[in-house]
């Protein structure tokens, strides 16, 4: 027996989450590859290379890694989304530029001189913000994911949908968000007693509204200001957005333009046609703001083809808007059996959380799936257990397990397991 | 350390902690009316926040074929966007078909939502005349409401939408 073989912890080849940190394991090797070119000097270390410049970009040789697919409703090109290329990226940071995007008019061109955040309805003293004055609050600034709820919903198709691992679940992203609480603003207007609920409109061109309980606005939600550092990207709501952590995204309200305090919610448009849940019986779920524990393995993914037999590092992100992730367990024969991953350093609330195992492929056909358990006991469910109370219609709030297949070749296929 | 430095440590953290919590620069300015109605959109299902006007369906026609047919269709169907009428009876069968009519729980939800973002391509050219003509017509396009019945501040509210009935909330207030 071969040290690999002792450290199998679940069926076809599936390793201990410690192999990676074990060195000199046989078979280990096969991760490495050396370079036979290694000491020639090459054309760029001829010469001294280009200047520093006052902004930086991604090397020329990573041009391809771009949000997509982008999509928009007939007749429209910033009425939709693009998706952040997941199985691309490490870590769980989404750089800036690649935040997905969900657009309901595109995005607005905002001087920030111009722009004010007016609060008012059941308050005692309605009052408007600028951008400067909000900059002069205390802030705090926390690593937290934004998923839209309409993510994974192409896995409610009959058959399974092709495409990247980005195209079908890249409506997540995480960044660190930094901002003024926004409890300290409406304490500032002063509550009225009846308040309990306010509804906050974008200043986009269709001045995108939802209504949220004041609960979860005096719990942790912020106007957000920055994002990883710097100041908001238009995409994301320049000069301002609201940012409710752990919710589903539609009510982190970008380009944050007036917050009315009211007694009952609103009942917007996208609060009730469109991001609600029809069920088999024809009634319809309302108001499902966390998002659902989840996770997906991220590489190997479909376009990250596997090539030869030998040992791999599974990776994905896992999240849940009930807090932290506590475990995620990955299975690479179609969940028969199940190891636990090895969780990255930085498990935080409301974050992603990045997550590795170790496999060992043998060259046969496999399905692998990856299954998150959140800090309160919730279980990603399985598809199946997901579909069984929902319309065919309904495929907002998809939290169901992601499977990949990799076939003989190499090749990975979305399936359902 | 002695336990008198920790409670020293201890006791200042709390104090820190909650004159953070309380602390506010005061940075807001005092909004005046005319201020607040420019920028107050909010509408609720209760008709607070409708303004004043009102319109028909046979009026809104007009409306809807010079603004809204392109996109939307002959009486709310067909078009290459969402379908504002039809799928009636729809939603507990294979093909749910969720529009204006079979789905939407709120009649004050179409006026809004127009005001705020229709026509697509130049939201906020409607007056409320035309606003609510535009509304009554989806309605009467839908058989909820007939074609001569006057939609306006307290009409809108008071009309019953077909699903309205079918709606249940997943969050309890002060969860």
């Amino acid at each position: 027996m071969t040290d690999i073989d002792e450290m199998l912890a679940a069926g076809n080849g599936l390793l201990d989450r410690r192999f990676f940190l074990r060195a000199g394991v046989a078979g280990g090797a096969a991760l490495m590859t050396a370079s036979a070119s290694a000491v020639e000097r090459k054309e760029w270390m001829k010469a001294p290379g280009e200047g520093m410049s006052g902004s930086g970009a991604p090397s020329s040789h990573e041009s391809h890694i771009v949000r997509a697919p982008i999509g928009s409703s007939p007749g429209t090109t910033g009425t939709g989304a693009s998706r952040t290329p997941l199985q691309f990226l490490d870590g769980i940071i989404t750089p800036s530029r690649l935040h997905f995007e969900r657009h309901h008019a595109g995005i607005p061109d905002i001087d920030p001189a111009e722009h004010r955040l007016v609060i008012h309805g059941l308050v005692e003293r309605p009052l408007s913000f600028s951008l400067d004055a909000l900059a002069r609050y205390p802030m705090v600034s926390r690593i937290q994911f934004l998923e839209c709820s309409g993510n994974s919903g192409a896995s409610m198709a009959p058959e399974p949908v092709q495409g990247t691992c980005g195209a079908l679940h890249g409506l997540v992203s995480a960044s660190e968000w930094g901002g003024v609480p926004l409890s300290v603003l409406l304490e500032e207007a002063g509550v009225k007693p009846e308040g309990k609920w306010l509804v906050a409109d974008g200043a986009d061109a269709a001045m995108m509204s939802r209504s949220v309980p004041l609960d979860k606005i005096m719990d942790d939600a912020i106007v957000a200001l920055y994002q990883n550092g710097e100041r908001l990207r238009p995409s994301n709501g320049y000069p301002m957005r609201l940012f409710l952590p752990g919710w589903e995204g539609n009510m982190s309200v970008k380009w944050l333009r007036t917050i009315k305090v009211i007694d009952q919610p609103a009942m917007t448009k996208d609060e009730t046609s469109k991001y609600s849940d029809l069920q088999k019986d024809g009634v319809t779920k309302l108001f499902s703001f966390p998002m659902g524990v989840k996770s997906v393995i991220t590489s190997p993914s479909p376009g990250l083809s596997m090539t030869v037999p030998g040992v791999y590092q599974i990776s994905g992100i896992a999240w849940t808007g009930a807090g932290k992730i506590k475990r995620v367990e990955v299975s690479t024969d179609g969940g028969n059996s199940w190891a636990e991953a090895s969780l990255d350093e930085h498990v935080m609330s409301k974050c992603l959380t990045r997550f590795r195992s170790a496999w060992r492929w043998d060259g046969s056909p496999s399905v692998i799936l990856s299954r998150a358990t959140d800090e309160s006991g919730s279980v990603q469910p399985t598809r199946d257990r997901v579909l069984s109370e929902r319309s065919s219609a309904a495929f907002y709030h998809y939290n169901g397990i992601q499977a990949w297949r990799v076939a003989d070749s190499g090749e990975v296929t979305n399936v359902y397991a | 350390m002695s336990t008198r430095k920790l409670c020293t440590i201890v006791c200042f953290s709390l104090l820190s902690g909650s004159l953070l919590a309380q602390e506010s620069p005061g940075l807001g300015e005092d909004v005046t009316a005319e201020e607040l109605a420019a920028v107050d959109y909010a509408i609720l299902p209760n008709g607070d926040g409708l303004p004043a006007g009102s319109g028909t369906a046979a009026e809104g026609a007009m409306v809807y074929q010079q603004y809204c047919f392109a996109c939307h269709g002959e009486k709310g169907k067909g078009g290459a966007n969402d379908a504002l009428s039809g799928g009636h009876g729809s939603l507990t069968s294979a093909r749910p078909q969720k529009t204006v009519g079979s789905f939407w729980p709120y009649a004050t939800t179409v006026f809004d939502y127009v005001r705020r973002a229709m026509p697509h391509q130049s939201p906020g050219i409607l007056s409320n005349d035309e606003l609510y003509a535009v509304t009554a017509y989806i309605l009467f396009v839908n058989d909820i409401i007939g074609e001569d019945q006057e939609i306006n501040a307290n009409t809108l509210p008071a009309v019953k939408m077909p699903n309205r009935d079918n709606f249940v909330w997943d969050y309890s207030e002060g969860e």
